[in-house]
């Protein structure tokens, strides 16, 4: 991949802001997300008649669904906004398209502050249906979906099934173990544990993670997220006018989109994924190179994407994730490559993405409280699994 | 155990009701003599709409595999065996399934396999079963 023309460089991110993180939270998806979007705002040293721009991945699909229930439509007239550009919707790089996209706004000219935020209420929707997320109710009847139709057939019900397969092969292709991936695990839990937000705080002992319930081997349940209530939301602003702000700016130095495979969950490289796409390109896109990369959030939606995740991004050489992380000394906040650093999704919260963008600029801000580690310069977010991906690099100069 | 059915269309129906004929049909190109899958009026490959659905020998070896434990719904049956069958005739070409007539344990990468149908109203799943 060559690219001549790096929008992204126009752009830093000015501000953050988060609502309360919980299981569940009393509060709606549309007050969750005004307290996350308020504070970021805030944070950014603006006013609301600043914005005037929003993205939201994935928005709400019109349905109003716990994974998504607040979209731009709806936020734009409840927080009075007026805008010259919005978007949102599923069918983009993942969990941080709406960065991507609200980057691609700013540099084409469209805005000058983009309010990007995401909220999810899963927590509460699943105290009323515990297969809130089963795969088959996207679909009333019969499988209408382009793509689940080749999955919901053979009763693949969760993403997990989907993932215990890329999982499965690593382990058969790279001889992966079940005890260094147990590490991702463990080092979130422990990351949590300095973070009160979090979720899940008490110690994790690799004894507790080969107790916890396989559900689809070799993955078992403390392989996989935890549900939540929460929003995040996060101020990109055009470089020239960020500097007036009170943080120092984060830029935007290289964002990973691509997907040169199908999109689909079993006809990409199984071990690889569409991460394998996003890493090239990010890279192609900086003159900066891994060994620069500080601190690393991983979307651990499932712990294997994060191993994914490390070596699709260069962090440790492709089929040595388990090598990398065996004894988790090397990803922990005093490691080479602090990972996960809120507790990722796994005990932090199914924040959904933008939880890692927060997180990683906490930390390039110095603001991480008791769970801050050294400090850095870069660091690198990535989200998504399976044909959904993105990335992007973070500089505080 | 029920199923949750694909809704069928011109585009997927001979894949799904190939079995009633005991045929394993899958999306050919003539101009490049590729197969592929999923099904679709236009070869991915060579951009050909000289596509049409070839039956395959329907043996083929496991390229990975999962033993769900979880009880997603009362009616399952568990454990079952969720896999990705990569067909004999091609390289890459592959899709996902469920692994049936053995003990899950028994289950494992590169195991060879054959296509076993079940029936559920029109629709024929295209299971495998160990090929001896
Ligand atoms: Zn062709």
């Amino acid at each position: 991949m060559m690219f001549d023309r790096i929008f992204e460089k126009d752009v830093a991110i000015t501000g953050v802001g988060q609502s309360a993180v919980g299981r569940p939270v009393a509060r709606s998806g549309m007050r969750l997300t005004l307290d996350a979007c308020l504070e970021a705002i805030a944070d950014a040293g603006l006013k609301r008649a600043d914005i005037d721009g929003v993205a939201c991945w994935p928005g709400d699909n019109n349905n109003g669904d716990a994974f998504s229930p607040v979209g731009p439509n709806a936020l734009i007239g409840t927080l009075g906004l007026q805008v010259n550009w919005y978007g949102g919707g599923y069918e983009g790089p993942g969990p941080l398209a709406g960065i991507i996209n609200g980057a691609m706004a700013i540099a084409s000219g469209l805005c000058r502050h983009v309010l990007v935020f995401r909220t999810i209420t899963e927590a509460s929707r699943r105290k009323v249906d515990k297969n809130a997320s089963a795969l088959t109710n996207k679909t009333i009847g019969r499988d209408s979906s382009f793509f689940w139709q080749w999955y919901t057939p053979f009763n693949v019900l969760s993403a997990i099934n989907l993932m215990a397969l890329y999982t499965q092969r690593h382990f058969h292709e790279y001889g992966t173990t079940p005890e260094q991936l147990a590490q991702i695990a463990l080092t979130c839990r422990t990351n949590a544990a300095l973070n009160p937000k979090a979720i899940y705080r008490t110690p994790l002992s690799l004894d507790d993670y080969f107790a916890s319930r396989m559900i689809s081997t070799p993955l078992r349940m403390l392989d996989c997220d935890v549900h939540c209530d929460a929003s995040t939301a996060i101020i990109l602003s055009r470089a020239d006018v960020a500097k007036d702000g009170p943080n120092p700016p984060i830029r935007l130095e290289a964002i990973g989109a691509a997907l040169h495979q199908p999109w689909s969950w079993d006809q990409i490289d199984l071990t690889a994924t569409a991460a394998r796409d996003v890493g090239e390109m990010m890279w192609a896109r900086t003159d900066l190179k891994p060994k620069d990369v500080g601190s690393a959030q991983l979307y651990d939606g499932f712990s294997i994407l994060t191993m994914i995740w490390l070596e699709a991004l260069g962090l440790c050489p492709r089929g040595e994730s388990g090598r990398f992380v065996e004894g988790g000394h090397r990803i922990a906040r005093d490691g080479q490559l602090p990972i996960n650093t809120n507790g990722g999704q796994l005990s932090g919260g199914r924040t959904h993405g933008l939880g890692y963008v927060h997180e990683a600029c906490s930390q390039l801000w110095g603001r991480a409280g008791e769970r801050q580690i050294a400090p850095h310069h870069v660091s690198v977010v990535a989200a998504g699994g399976g044909p959904l991906g993105g990335s992007v690099l973070l500089v505080r100069d | 155990m029920t199923r949750k059915l694909p809704l069928l269309t011109e585009d997927n129906t001979p894949f799904w009701q190939g079995g009633a004929q005991g045929r394993l049909l899958i999306h050919h190109c003539a101009d490049c003599t590729r197969l592929f899958h999923p099904p679709a009026p236009i070869c991915p490959h060579c951009g050909s709409f000289e596509v049409a659905p070839r039956a395959v020998s329907g043996k083929g070896k496991v390229l990975s595999y999962t033993i769900n434990h979880q009880a997603w719904r009362p009616d399952l049956i568990e454990p079952y065996v969720v896999a990705i069958v990569e067909l004999a005739e091609q390289a890459g070409l592959r899709f996902v399934t469920n692994i049936v007539g053995l003990p899950a344990e028994a289950v494992h990468i590169d195991m060879p396999v054959r296509v076993r149908f079940e029936q559920h109203e029109d629709v024929w799943l295209p299971l495998f079963e160990k090929d001896a």
